[in-house]
């Protein structure tokens, strides 16, 4: 589950940004509606625990984020969350199969190329393994960034625009790909997006309107 | 520990990631440390070497000259001597109360760049010689070869050859005066190994039988014979104090004290291999600027990918520790390669010097201070690797994920 109460960011050169609260169960869709530039990204960093909020409360998965040391969130975050950036940032120092094995070295654990070939064959990106992200498509980089997202069964996925700069059939390839995967680990799947495509492919979906409130108008006395 | 070796697996792949860069650094690297290697060896092959020629001799006294070419030549071996003295005044000298030991050298002549060098058996006991094969000399004419001059040479007992007039090997041919090779030394690593060595009375029969016309001339010239310089051994170290002053003002010779003189050389020679580690110190810098400035580069290249590791639940330490990990892994591939490559630097030089029949000087030899190698390899890589290690730890993951 997510909840959320009073929640509110200020970066130290920028206005405070303010949430609506929110309160989803698990294993259930979150959309984040807003505009580009509308704070849905220091949304995600937030329930990431990437960024600390200045105000209210945050509970991701259980865990109220407030109580957590850096270090500790660190861990938290290696156990309980998949992510799957806009950017998808596949490494291409690294091969596919490496790319994903970066998610056991994060966690601190031993490689397990056993989980890596599971993960990518459960996406259909099996035979890719040892390409270069550079030798992939777009639609392959995705699979193989959404299998590095849930490579230890997070709890909660959240996907920052994964429609961008997709046309109709891809985007709504896209969604139902991550639909299911959310439903197959059982995660809370939260999607941040601009794109008005993605509440229709999710109508069950909780969705929270994210934008800047505009500053108080003071009468002046002039 | 695991995720050290985690740390250190994935640095080695994103080393590899950018093979020309990091094959460039490690040329870097491995040139400096092979510099430093090899001086250290070259430097330590020196001193041993002049300590193990110059142990147990106390003054050399020979003709009025420079005081350091008569113990280069006296003992080492290296330069021609200043002259020759008169044997009367040696011998008077190996009277006296403070002499323990007097060990005559004649040298004049050579066999193939090698000196023939006339002197007593003390001279093989001083340096604790063992014959290989043969035997010393018992009449004159009869020489032993050193090690190095046997094996050059191809001389073994029986052999005869003809010395040269000169040091060079270019001079007058003693023909009609053959040497017969009586034994073969065994190894001693000193200055030994590359001589010839026959007993004095030898270096006069042959200069005294091409000189002289008759027998009245033959005697003139031995009542003026000569030899080149005496090797002396102090009866007390007090002796230090007033004997060679004493050479130097009532004879007409000169006495010089090797540990004096050689401590001179080795200043000298000390500005050269100080230098040469100069030299190597400017290179390890300039390898550790250009780890520096790859690690720098590769931190922001490699923004996103360390921005997703914490975004993975990686903390800051690991990307640190993977950066620094990268380094040491340049910095332990430049050791090996460097400390082989000195050693392989080394023993070419000791082939040339060896060609040039000087000091012995070779490539298998181990230093406790080549420890310093690796280590000093370790610090500059470190060091080159702390502000980019600091960078990534500081890494400001929320922004890098939301920039577009």
């Amino acid at each position: 589950m997510i909840e959320t109460r009073s929640l509110a960011f200020g970066y130290p050169s920028g206005p405070q940004i303010s949430f609506p609260d929110v309160s989803i169960p698990q294993g259930a869709t979150l959309v984040l509606r807003g505009r580009s530039g509308a704070g849905k990204s220091t949304w995600l960093a937030l329930a990431a625990g990437l960024l600390s909020a200045t105000q209210g409360q945050i509970t991701v998965a259980g865990q109220p984020l407030q109580a957590l040391a850096p270090a500790a969130r660190d861990a938290w975050r290696a156990r309980t969350l998949g992510f799957l950036p806009q950017k998808l940032y596949l490494s291409e120092s690294l091969s596919v199969a490496q790319n994903l094995a970066l998610v056991h070295f994060a966690a601190g654990l031993r490689a397990e190329p056993g989980a890596i070939a599971a993960s990518l064959a459960a996406l259909d990106v099996g035979d890719l393994a040892a390409r270069r992200p550079s030798q992939l498509s777009g639609g392959q980089a995705q699979r193989v960034a959404l299998a590095r997202a849930v490579l230890l069964d997070p709890r909660v996925l959240l996907a920052d625009e994964p429609t961008a700069s997709l046309d109709d059939d891809a985007a709504t390839a896209a969604l139902e790909l991550l639909r299911a995967t959310a439903q197959r680990c059982g995660a809370t799947l939260v999607v941040a997006t601009h794109d008005a495509r993605v509440e229709r492919a999710f109508p069950h979906a909780f969705t929270s309107q994210i934008g800047i409130q505009p500053p108080p108008v003071l009468d002046s006395p002039l | 520990m695991k995720n050290i070796a985690n740390s250190a697996r994935l640095a080695w792949r994103y080393l590899w990631a950018r093979p020309l860069a990091s094959a460039l650094n490690l040329l870097l690297l491995t040139l400096g440390l092979a510099a430093i290697t090899m001086v250290l060896l070259v430097r330590a092959q020196i001193d041993r070497a002049f300590e193990r020629d110059l142990a147990g001799i106390d003054v050399v006294v020979g003709a009025k000259g420079s005081p350091l070419q008569l113990i280069l030549a006296g003992v080492f071996h290296l330069d021609v001597p200043p002259g020759n003295v008169a044997l009367a005044d040696v011998q008077a000298l190996a009277a006296h109360p403070q002499v323990a030991r007097l060990i005559p050298l004649s040298v004049g002549d050579s066999y193939r760049g090698f000196r023939i060098v006339g002197t007593t058996p003390d001279y093989l006991a001083h340096y604790g010689a063992t014959i290989a094969a043969g035997r010393g000399w018992v009449a004159p004419m009869q020489a032993v070869a050193g090690a190095q001059v046997a094996r050059a040479a191809g001389l073994e007992p029986g052999a005869r050859f003809v010395g040269t007039h000169g040091l060079g090997g270019n001079g007058h041919a003693h023909g009609d005066h053959p040497y017969e090779v009586a034994g073969v030394l065994a190894p001693c690593g000193c200055v030994l190994d590359r001589l010839i060595l026959t007993a004095t009375e030898s270096v006069w029969q042959v200069h005294e039988k091409a000189l002289a016309v008759d027998a009245e001339d033959s005697k003139a010239l031995e009542a003026e014979r000569e030899v080149t310089l005496a090797l002396i051994t102090y009866r007390s170290p007090l002796a230090a104090v007033s004997f060679p002053r004493y050479v130097n003002t009532s004879t007409p010779m000169q006495a010089a004290a090797p540990a004096v003189e050689i401590t001179r050389l080795l200043r000298m020679v000390g500005v050269g291999t100080d230098v040469l580690r100069g030299f190597g110190a400017v290179l390890l810098l300039v390898a550790g600027l250009s780890v520096f400035i790859a690690l720098w580069s590769a931190v922001r290249e490699r923004r996103a990918d360390l921005a997703l590791l914490r975004m993975l639940g990686a903390p800051p330490g690991r990307l640190a520790t993977m950066l620094i990990c990268e380094a040491l892994w340049l910095a332990v591939l430049a050791s090996v390669l460097g400390l082989l490559g000195g050693h392989l630097l080394t023993g070419l030089i000791g082939w040339m010097l060896q060609a040039d029949r000087s000091l012995p000087i070779t490539g298998w030899l181990w230093l406790a201070e080549e420890a310093w190698v690796p280590v000093s390899a370790a610090a500059v890589a470190v060091l080159a690797a702390l502000i980019p290690a600091v960078n990534a730890y500081r890494a400001d993951v929320a922004q890098m994920l939301s920039s577009r």
